[in-house]
């Protein structure tokens, strides 16, 4: 377990190390604009999963997290031109006491109303954004970015290691969280929350953890986003795909592990970026849509479930 | 124990009501455990028995009504702090967390039941401890889903008890049971009984209750009819009614 858990932060400091040299040595801008994509949803699907996967409780609010992390940007950049770390911090805070609401939430609804509820919330929100003149309405807002800091001579680079800081974050707390008792308490609560309750497992107060450590993570990975794109709109901040693809990643890398968020982030959305620049940007939804259809019926567990199976199978054979 | 503490019931129920819209699932019922009592609790179908054990356990709010257990008010307490201060129980319908194998089942309860911080390694041992009491050693490591149905009501057995409780409630766990299995399930609860446990059995099969209980309380309606020894309670002819219909 100890050695697991020293492996865990080298893996994450040669990471965190690849990267950082990368923004030093790379010069075309291409790969940390792709890259940085990438890593965001990382952060997404890290963050949905230890609600979704862990606790069971699918979440499609995503994309409110993600506006309300990429709003929270602009409006503290235009009023007060907040620096980036301030933007990330504070939406964080905000993302926490959305995901406390959203625990409350889990009170009277689960399963499929919740589902739904989730997706209220995006609406609303969304709504009362654009109808906000101050941070742009529905047409949006420019930002202006600030000039670089060195070590970094390029704004993209910076928000590229950022987001892979955020990243090593998420991975450790949800890592964190599988191997504690937090996670043991979610994983009954997800097979049964009366037996769990039963049993001696605090599952409202497990839920409100999930929740808010789930939508702080989910808010901090959309502040930067602003800044990434220096402009925001309602239309794209909320939009629906966020919540989809989140999904879709953690359950196709599959949910019993804490990695499986991760490939199937990297896979997913690494292959969009490929289709993006070689065919067009609307097949990615198709083969999102065409990867969920697959994943669900093939392999239900996902990634990670179905290199469990043939590990398993083969173990069996050896006997 | 003095005979001050002998009189005090570790479970005391004073005129539970319960309602669901204009339905009365209970109607003002009061009634004494006394610490160490095999309790039988008997009805027909939908007098109120799951109800009664679902106010207790707590995942029923009760209004109006209180439970007391071991002189304290318990009513306001969600299911999870009644089960740390020691009402485990067992489902009608049995409940295993199915992502996990029978040895994690038990660790749950361990984990976030245990009275005193004990360590990892204690909890392993209380664990095996409890699975060989229970028969279930060798399925130790055997996913939930993979057991047969009187495993499974051992299991919801064994994981009560991982809780260290003073009131086990036991569901109906001999349901749908052969009659070598009845018995097996009876002497368990039996057994656990003599290690100081106070025990609530909801049961249907007669000759289990009449074995098994010190005291026997029979429900119809949501109200009491009859409560005493099991002969007793059988003698009575409204429980005989209650039953036959006639």
């Amino acid at each position: 377990m100890k050695r697991k858990g020293i492996l865990f932060w080298i893996g994450a400091a040669v990471f965190l190390a690849a990267t950082f040299l990368m923004t030093q040595v790379v010069g075309n801008q291409y790969p940390f604009f792709a890259g940085y994509v990438i890593l965001q949803f990382i952060v997404l699907a890290v963050a949905w999963s230890i609600l979704g996967g862990y606790a069971g409780y699918v979440n499609f609010g995503t994309s409110a997290f993600f506006g309300v992390g990429v709003y929270t940007a602009v409006f503290l950049a235009k009023a007060f031109g907040a620096p980036l770390l301030v933007q990330i911090a504070t939406a964080a805070a905000i993302g926490a006491l959305m995901g406390f609401a959203l625990g409350l939430l889990t009170l009277r609804m689960q399963g499929i109303f919740f589902s739904i509820a989730t997706i209220a919330l995006t609406i609303i929100i969304e709504t009362v954004i654009t109808n906000w003149r101050f941070v742009g309405g529905a047409a949006g807002i420019q930002i202006e970015r600030p000039p670089t800091t060195p070590p970094f001579d390029n704004y993209v680079q910076m928000l590229f290691f950022v987001q892979a800081l955020l990243v090593v974050l998420a991975v450790a707390i949800s890592r964190y969280i599988q191997n504690s008792w937090i996670g043991r308490g979610l994983q009954a609560l997800r097979d049964d929350e009366l037996a769990a309750e039963c049993t001696g497992v605090p599952t409202l107060r497990l839920k409100l953890m999930a929740c808010v450590i789930s939508g702080a993570l989910m808010c901090a990975a959309g502040a930067p986003a602003a800044m990434y794109l220096q402009f925001a709109n309602p239309a794209s901040a909320f939009d629906l795909n966020y919540s989809v693809s989140a999904l879709a990643m953690s359950l196709i890398g599959g949910t019993a592990h804490w990695s499986g968020p991760i490939i199937g982030a990297i896979l997913l959305s690494a292959t969009q970026q490929l289709l993006t620049v070689t065919i067009s940007s609307e097949v990615n939804v198709l083969l999102l849509g065409v990867m969920l259809v697959l994943f669900v019926v093939g392999a239900p567990e996902g990634i990670i479930g179905l290199v469990r199976k043939i590990f398993h199978s083969r173990n069996e054979g050896k006997e | 124990m003095t005979n001050a503490e002998a009189r005090v019931p570790l479970l005391r129920i004073v005129s539970l009501t319960k309602r669901f819209g204009g339905f009365t699932a209970l109607d003002n019922v009061s009634v004494d455990i006394p610490p160490g009592e095999r309790f039988g609790l008997i009805g027909p179908n939908g007098s109120g028995k799951t109800t009664l054990i679902n106010c207790i356990s707590g995942a029923f709010r009760t209004e109006p009504g209180t439970v007391l257990f071991r002189d304290e008010d318990i009513t306001p307490l969600q299911p999870h702090v009644r089960t740390r201060r020691g009402i485990a129980r067992s489902f009608q319908i049995p409940r295993p967390f199915r992502s996990m194998t029978v040895a994690e089942n038990l660790m749950v309860a361990l984990d976030f039941a245990a009275h005193e911080h004990v360590s990892v390694a204690q909890r392993r041992d209380t664990m095996m401890s409890i699975l060989t009491q229970m028969g279930l050693a060798s399925k130790a490591n055997a996913s939930a889903t993979k057991l047969s149905q009187v495993e499974l009501r051992k299991m919801e057995l064994a994981r009560a008890m991982a809780t260290h409780p003073k009131l086990l409630i036991s569901d109906e766990a001999m349901a749908g049971l052969s009659s070598s299995e009845v018995d097996e399930v009876l002497d368990l609860l039996m057994s656990l009984a003599s290690q100081d446990i106070t025990i609530i059995m909801i049961e249907h099969i007669m000759q289990a209750v009449m074995r098994f209980s010190d005291r026997v309380m029979c429900l119809d309606a949501g109200k009491i009819i009859a409560i005493g020894t099991p002969s007793e309670v059988m003698a009575n002819q409204r429980v005989q009614e209650a039953y036959l219909g006639t």
